[in-house]
């Protein structure tokens, strides 16, 4: 947490404690106790067309307790402020599947759970966030770890020294919380970063050595990248400088990870001020690939309806609407009706990717953007 | 090969005339009388059906006790004794009414009654000494200030006539110990007494029912009691007799009319004999009937006969009069139910009368749903007949046929196809009368006239409307239940939060958020139940009963409000013209001195002659309540309460 930011802000039990009043004073008066949630929806985003990112609107939508759609969530979300209240108090972090646990419990005369799954509990928490105005971190809370890094870095993490060049086959594991305070950067001689989609091709990459024969850092989130990646990821891009290229598989998922790299996502826009890269560009897989490269027709796999759904779904958001390049791209992708695996590539030799297709993508600079 | 056929001789030494109560004794299946189980029930019921008419030809509230006794020493004989409070009879009638078959009031008339050929109970006599050998026994006392007389008969089967075996007077309390007029039968006979479906019980509960103005009482052979009190001090409306329409007679029957009329002419006997004939109707039947409208009935020849009982079918008559049915009504089917099923939504429906092959009759339905009614089985369908209960030949009866046809689907109720619905439904049907086809002697199914399966259709789907309505409305409610325990059980996990939270006391906020709840799922009950709110018609004729046992919305409420709203409408306006006449007979007579009028009322009477003066208000006011001191009773249940 930034000490402007302290600062400016009431703390989190402050607020906590405000909210809980507001229940009473609402509850008190005979009206109907709600709390204005901030939408996390496409509605309300707009894209910064100066900034490019995604930003959240003004929208909020009421949390109504009387209302009987709403009243089980204005309930969860009374129960995650006041665990939340406890870990602050406590001075403790808590991951989110552990409060899943604090809150979970039978309601007293009833078969019923407050939580039936931490699915339910983990959009509580963030509904939080944007309603307190506070970050996960300022909750005390963190997700697990998930995506790991390797490359030409030495940072610290937690007091620890980690020297991104020797951790193995299994890379340093990116924690969910990456601040100033928990993680600094030390020695770098990285000349970028590429973020793989999954763990399969960070794998072949690390064990092809390909950071060090190119120089750079090498991250995965597993998917979609969680909060604690796109966090380092806009950390070091900023602070080290280093140009950002995401490697994901040629399919809507795939185009949506980068869109989330470079925008922000629409659930987290509040989100977007520091954890979007609005330069960071999109290497492969492309729609283009297949002729440019060759690769055999056979793995190629042919697109769902849902995938169509999902590409012109996409096509449609502000930030790809204006953006040739990209609706060349995605049609391309409608018109062969394939999409493509990364792990494709080993179709054309085990280190294609490592030897031959990454190389050349880099060195004619062939990017998206 | 010997022997030589019969031949005409032969066969004639064996030809014989056989007794009516000959061929019965030898046919009682025919009567009801199959096995011991059913007769014990049948002598019950026609027993106790000759009571109710009785009573209620007299204008009496009927009382009936019955007793069943196992005669000591035996395994299957028992005595049934049953006794009422009704009018009595006549000394001189008791050999041939108890003694003969087909003797009766009841035959020769077209009037709406329970027995209709005057078989029924000298047949259980019969029945009785055929298979005990005892005789039957009669008490009855026609005067209250004389003693009863005591008769012990047997039916001779080969003459149809009465044995008087003895012949007494004898002191009797009558039944409960009333010292009115009453009779009671005695009948010793061959019996297997049980309980459960088709057993004197079922037979009890389902008259009681059907006769909410009757009270009875039951002495069980094992000692047990059961008492049906009335749930009314009304008495059905006294049907009135008619003379029967030409299209509902048959060939056979009016012959027989013609031969033993005593009219000297044609026209008279067709005017004279039968409703609707007018005498330009009747000299238009003889015109097509080529005969003179002066011929002699009784001289006629069968194809005569013919010529005239078909130009009367031919003939363009308005249709019977309908005022002769003295159906159970709306309220009194409520009320019956009521007592005797404990449901939680009974609805009854009364259709206007209808005409079958020229005989008036009318349909009503009631249903009961839910409460104590079983929820697994198949509902059960309770048939009457002039408020006779019919416990057998369920599936041959027209009126089952008629409540399978309905589609209890569209009434929320589970149906499969062709079948009678399922679920805690009970559905009561019957027919009023002058003369209800039956399918068979023994009075056990109503026989499938279409005008009489669409009556019935049409009384089901109307009843099974209001139960839908019930059910759908009742849905609503649930959901708001539902809603507000949804809303109670937030409020303790809201109220510990916060309490956690602020460190503060939250009880105040659980009692603010708990009125809460309560308001808004109060204001949503509303809401909805304006949404799914009944219109008036549908809301008539039903009776909800809430969980406590009362009744939440009165059948008739409606229409009782409206009867009390008129009424008092009714007495303002008297009122005001009392008050008009007053002043104005003041001024005329006595001048502005009005202390001088003494006899108030004679002056009223001598000023306003005119003043519209109807004394049915003033019956309402001694009788209704003022709504607002009853609301959720209204009468309805006044009397037992």
């Amino acid at each position: 947490m930034s000490a402007k930011k302290a600062a400016a802000k009431l703390g989190t039990d402050e607020k906590i404690l405000q909210m809980a009043q507001k229940v009473h004073r609402m509850g008190m008066a005979g009206e109907d106790p709600l709390f204005q949630v901030p939408s996390r929806t496409l509605a309300n985003v707009n894209f910064n067309e100066v900034k490019r990112i995604i930003e959240m609107g003004e929208g909020k939508t009421n949390r109504e307790f009387f209302n009987l759609g709403q009243s089980k969530k204005f309930m969860q979300t009374m129960l995650v402020a006041e665990a939340c209240n406890r870990l602050v108090a406590a001075g403790k972090t808590n991951s989110i599947r552990d409060l899943y646990y604090m809150t979970k419990h039978t309601i007293a005369g009833t078969r019923e759970n407050t939580f039936d799954d931490q699915a339910e509990s983990d959009p509580i928490i963030e509904d939080l966030e944007v309603t307190l105005d506070s970050l996960r971190e300022e909750l005390h809370l963190f997700a697990s770890n998930k995506g790991a890094m390797v490359g030409e870095i030495t940072l610290v993490d937690g007091g620890d020294t980690i020297d991104a060049r020797r951790m193995g086959t299994g890379g340093w594991s990116v924690p969910s919380i990456v601040e100033p305070d928990v993680v600094q950067f030390k020695e770098c001689e990285a000349k970028f970063i590429l973020l793989v989609e999954k763990d399969a091709m960070w794998r072949r990459l690390n064990e092809d050595k390909f950071w060090k024969l190119n120089h750079c850092i090498l991250i995965h989130g597993g998917g979609q990248p969680p909060r604690g990646v796109r966090r380092l990821l806009h950390r070091m891009h900023y602070e080290l400088n280093l140009p950002v290229y995401v490697f994901v598989d040629n399919d809507p998922w795939g185009y949506y990870i980068y869109s989330v790299v470079k925008q922000g996502s629409i659930s987290l826009a509040y989100e977007s001020r520091r954890m979007a890269i609005p330069k960071a560009k999109f290497i492969g897989l492309s729609s283009a690939d297949v002729e440019k490269y060759q690769i055999p027709s056979e793995v190629t796999i042919r697109l769902e309806d849902t995938d169509i759904a999902r590409a012109k779904e996409i096509m449609a958001y502000p930030w790809f609407a204006g953006n040739k390049v990209w609706q060349k791209e995605i049609q391309r992708m409608l018109s062969s009706k394939v999409k493509l695996e990364l792990e494709a590539l080993s179709a054309k030799g085990i280190t294609f990717a490592s030897d031959e297709y990454l190389p050349r993508k880099l060195k004619e600079k062939d990017f998206l953007d | 090969m010997a022997n030589p056929a019969p031949d005409a001789q032969s066969m004639a030494k064996k030809q014989r005339e056989i007794s009516v109560a000959d061929f019965f004794a030898k046919n009682r299946h025919m009567l009801g009388f199959d096995n011991p189980r059913k007769a014990l029930l049948t002598a019950v019921k026609e027993a106790v059906d000759n009571s109710l008419d009785a009573c209620e030809e007299a204008r009496i509230l009927p009382e009936i006790r019955v007793e069943i006794r196992k005669i000591e020493g035996t395994d299957d004989q028992y005595v049934l004794s049953v006794a009422d409070n009704g009018p009595g009879i006549l000394k001189a009638q008791i050999p041939r009414v108890f003694g003969k078959l087909l003797y009766g009031s009841k035959f020769h008339r077209l009037r709406m009654s329970r027995g209709q050929q005057g078989i029924g109970i000298s047949a259980a006599g019969m029945y009785g000494l055929i298979t005990t050998g005892k005789p039957i026994q009669i008490t009855s006392r026609p005067y209250k200030s004389k003693p009863a007389h005591f008769y012990e008969l047997r039916i001779d089967t080969a003459k149809n006539e009465p044995v008087i075996l003895r012949d007494d007077e004898v002191s009797w309390d009558g039944p409960g110990g009333s010292h009115g007029t009453g009779t009671r039968v005695d009948i010793a006979m061959k019996a297997t007494f049980f309980r459960g479906r088709q057993s004197v019980d079922e037979y009890l509960e389902q008259t009681a029912i059907a006769n909410p103005h009757a009270a009875f009482s039951f002495l069980a052979p094992d000692g047990a009691e059961r008492a049906f009190p009335r749930a009314t001090q009304e008495l059905p409306a006294e049907p009135k007799e008619i003379q029967p329409h030409p299209h509902g007679i048959e060939l056979g029957i009016f012959m027989r009319m013609m031969h033993d009329s005593p009219h000297r002419s044609m026209g008279v006997f067709l005017t004279g004999s039968f409703s609707r004939v007018t005498s330009q109707a009747a000299s238009k039947v003889c015109k097509e009937a080529g005969l003179p409208l002066s011929a002699v009935p009784a001289d006629l020849h069968p194809a005569e006969a013919e010529k005239i009982f078909q130009a009367l079918q031919k003939a363009d008559l308005p249709p019977p009069q309908t005022d002769c049915l003295a159906p159970i009504g709306v309220e009194h089917i409520l009320k019956g139910m009521h007592k005797e099923i404990g449901a939680e939504f009974y609805a009854a429906t009364t259709r206007k009368p209808a005409i079958y092959r020229g005989n008036p009759f009318q349909i009503e339905v009631g249903i009961a749903y839910g409460g104590k009614l079983e929820g697994d089985g198949i509902a059960r369908v309770i048939r009457f007949a002039n408020r006779v209960p019919l416990q057998y030949q369920l599936s041959a009866c027209a009126s089952t046929k008629a409540v399978m046809d309905v589609a209890w689907k569209s009434y929320s109720l589970q149906q499969s196809k062709g079948s009678l619905p399922t679920g805690p439904l009970v559905v009561m049907v019957h027919m009023a009368s002058v003369w209800v086809p039956f399918t068979n002697q023994a009075k056990e199914a109503i026989a499938d006239y279409d005008e009489i399966r669409k009556e019935f259709k049409l009384a089901v789907q109307d009843a099974g409307r209001k139960l839908g309505s019930y059910l759908k409305r009742k849905q609503a409610a649930q959901s708001q239940a539902k809603r507000r325990s949804v809303f109670n059980s937030y409020i303790e996990e809201v109220v510990r939060a916060y309490t956690a939270i602020t460190k503060v006391d939250g009880d105040d906020l659980r009692q603010a958020l708990l009125e809460t709840a309560r308001r808004k799922t109060e204001l949503a009950e509303q809401l909805e139940a304006m949404k799914h709110k009944a219109p008036p018609e549908e809301m008539e004729g039903t009776l909800v009963i809430g969980p406590d046992g009362t009744p939440l919305i009165p059948g008739s409420k409606l229409e009782a409000e409206r009867a009390v709203a008129e009424a008092q409408a009714a007495e303002q306006a008297i009122e005001d013209a009392r008050d008009a006449s007053i002043a104005q007979a003041i001024s005329e007579i006595v001048g502005t001195d009005e202390d001088s009028v003494t006899d108030l009322d004679a002056l009223i009477e001598s000023a306003a002659p005119h003043a519209p003066v109807d004394p049915k208000p003033k019956v309402h006011r001694a009788d209704t309540p003022p709504p607002a001191s009853k609301p959720q009773n209204l009468n309805l249940f006044g009397e037992d309460d």
